[in-house]
């Protein structure tokens, strides 16, 4: 451990030392047991399993159709926070990304008091419709999109502001009206934020456990999730729940070295 | 064939009213602050405006930015940096709703007339300065506007490459039969490339003239010290003259010179063969002497000279128009 500065500045003091490797120790300890604890020799059989394969695709659909509603839906708001002065754009702006702090049971609760078969949305849509969405696939992609999005929108309306209006007024000069500018200018030069906040909306989707088994239940194939798979595997099989997340640890980690080689180094 | 109309007003920044033909290079030149660049912008739509704007009779006040026929070149050329120098040059054709392939053609073509042609395929990042500027104000030609906005095009490049780019520009803006706003520090690029000043100050339009009128006789301290003159108010009048016609001597002149002015030496500076002095006293007055003077006369910062004007090089002429005089302005 020989830095250059380290002679002419000193050692580091032991006040900074201990706890700086504490921190690091309690983050990195329960990751190298959980893959040491993991039973490899049955890995690729246990991950077979039909159970496992239900949880794991039901993951991957709900988690590819939030990216997509975020995307379809996030990047017009991100848009309007980022472009539009209209009434009450600031507390807009704070009341989008609340969810990213909301203890995320308390997310799938007030999921179920809008959308529940009683709440103010999923009553008329049960009563006009017949549509009911608690505890169904459609009701895990809901939760999903709610907590994912405001990283998305963060991320987007982050790179919309940097990408700066200056060119959209070239545009204008040019002929070009707003969705023409959006699409051929604005659009391409926020794309690292795009790409950077669907992979952390993605993310969030993956590991999204409180507010899904709140609002959509913990059903076997319909709403049943890999959270929610290794929650219920924990009380009857804790060696097939390490197996299961070990899956996301991998996944993850993919995720953060996407982020890192391709987005996040670039400002 | 363009007329330009201008009654124009924008809230705290600028007013100004005046009118330019068709064909005609206009230099917007003034002190930073006196609301050039907010007056190209009225021009583009890009900020609010009152009052009346018309090219070719045609009111373009109602008109959003996309509507109006503008081409504008920017200062730090804003080429739009993930599309290639073709595409930039491209994109206004486009919109007007030229398929792909002409709009490229007709791109690769302004290119070409700019000198930049081979590096159409480049993005904007490896260009140099001059390049970009060259793809920047093909881009602002390319849609054929009626009025050309140019927002200091030549700022921020290198003295040289400013003096090619500005040479064909000239050729360029000779055959473009729209009004173009130049917006300039310098007074070579109103010298060189205009047929009208508009002289700003402090967001009123103080000046209007040809360009060697508005050089032999600045009604603002600013233009004075753009193109090198002193100029001092002389009750309703100014008087110019050049620092090279400014006599230097150690006491009070005898003589019948009735220009004459104590003064302080507060700094020296080479001035091509010369040397410029800055002398303040009742006036801040600029004096070229010959670096010989300088030793004769031992000229050194906080010296007390003497300066004297004979009378044949003074010109003098009405301060009105405009009743922002020289003096106290610009400080």
């Amino acid at each position: 451990m020989s830095s250059p500065a380290e002679p002419r500045l000193g050692r580091p003091p032991l006040v900074l030392l201990v706890p700086g490797a504490v921190a690091a120790l309690l983050l990195v300890v329960p990751m190298v047991t959980l893959v040491v604890d993991t039973p490899w020799g049955q890995f690729v059989d246990q991950l077979t399993s039909e159970a496992v394969g239900e949880a794991l695709w039901l993951t991957a659909l709900a988690s590819m159709l939030t990216v997509v509603l975020c995307l379809l839906l996030g990047t017009p708001l991100a848009w309007l926070l980022a472009r539009v002065a209209f009434p009450g754009r600031s507390i807009l702006r704070a009341a989008v990304l609340v969810p990213l702090v909301l203890p995320p049971v308390v997310a799938g609760v007030a999921l179920v008091t809008a959308l529940g078969r009683t709440g103010a949305v999923g009553r008329p849509l049960d009563a006009m419709f017949g549509l009911t969405i608690p505890y169904t696939t459609t009701a895990v992609v809901i939760a999903h999109t709610f907590v994912s999005m405001p990283f998305y929108v963060l991320s987007v309306e982050g790179a919309l502001r940097s990408a700066g209006e200056e060119f959209d007024a070239v545009a204008a000069t040019l002929g070009a009206d707003r969705w023409t500018t959006f699409r051929r200018v604005t659009l391409p030069l926020a794309l690292p934020g795009v790409i950077a906040g669907a992979a952390l909306a993605w993310a969030r989707s993956l590991g999204e456990f409180g507010a899904t088994i709140t609002f959509a239940g913990n059903y076997e194939g319909t709403t049943r999730t890999m959270p929610s798979l290794i929650y219920t595997l924990l009380q009857s099989d804790p060696q097939l729940a390490r197996t299961v997340s070990m899956v996301l640890l991998v996944l993850s980690v993919a995720v953060l070295a996407l982020l890192r080689n391709r987005w996040l180094t670039r400002p | 064939m363009s007329v330009l109309e201008i009654a124009l007003s924008v809230p705290g920044r600028v007013t100004a009213a005046a009118v330019a033909e068709p064909g005609q290079v206009v230099a917007v030149i003034g002190p930073n602050g006196a609301g050039k660049s907010s007056l190209l912008r009225a021009v583009a739509g890009l900020v609010a405006a009152e009052g009346e704007l018309r090219v070719d009779g045609r009111s373009w006040s109602g008109l959003a930015v996309r509507e109006r026929s503008v081409g504008m070149a920017f200062q730090d050329q804003l080429l739009f940096p993930h599309l290639t120098a073709l595409d930039n040059v491209a994109f206004g054709l486009r919109t007007a709703g030229a398929p792909r392939d002409r709009a490229r053609r007709a791109a690769q073509e302004w290119l070409d007339r700019f000198g930049v042609g081979d590096l159409a395929r480049r993005k904007p990042r490896q260009l140099s300065g001059g390049q970009a500027q060259r793809v920047s104000i093909a881009r602002a030609l390319a849609t054929g506007p009626h009025v050309l906005l140019l927002d200091e095009p030549f700022s921020g490049l290198d003295v040289g490459i400013a003096a090619t780019l500005r040479v064909e520009l000239a050729r360029h803006l000779a055959s473009y039969d729209g009004v173009t706003l130049l917006v300039t520090h310098d007074a070579i690029d109103a010298l060189t490339l205009a047929d009208v000043v508009w002289v700003l100050d402090e967001g009123r339009l103080v000046q209007v003239g040809p360009p060697r009128e508005v050089a032999a006789q600045p009604l603002t301290r600013h233009v004075a010290r753009l193109v090198g003159l002193n100029v001092l108010a002389d009750g309703d009048r100014l008087l110019s003259f050049s620092p090279s016609a400014v006599t230097v001597s150690p006491a009070e002149p005898a003589g019948s010179a009735r220009h004459r002015w104590p003064g302080t030496v507060t700094s020296l500076a080479p001035h091509g063969d010369a040397v410029r002095l800055l002398v303040s006293g009742k006036h801040e007055l600029l004096a070229d002497v010959t670096p010989a003077a300088v030793a004769d006369l031992a000229l050194a910062p906080g010296q007390r000279v003497w300066l004297s004007v004979k009378e044949t090089a003074v010109r003098s002429y009405p301060a009105a128009p405009g009743p922002p005089g020289p003096q106290g302005r610009d400080r």
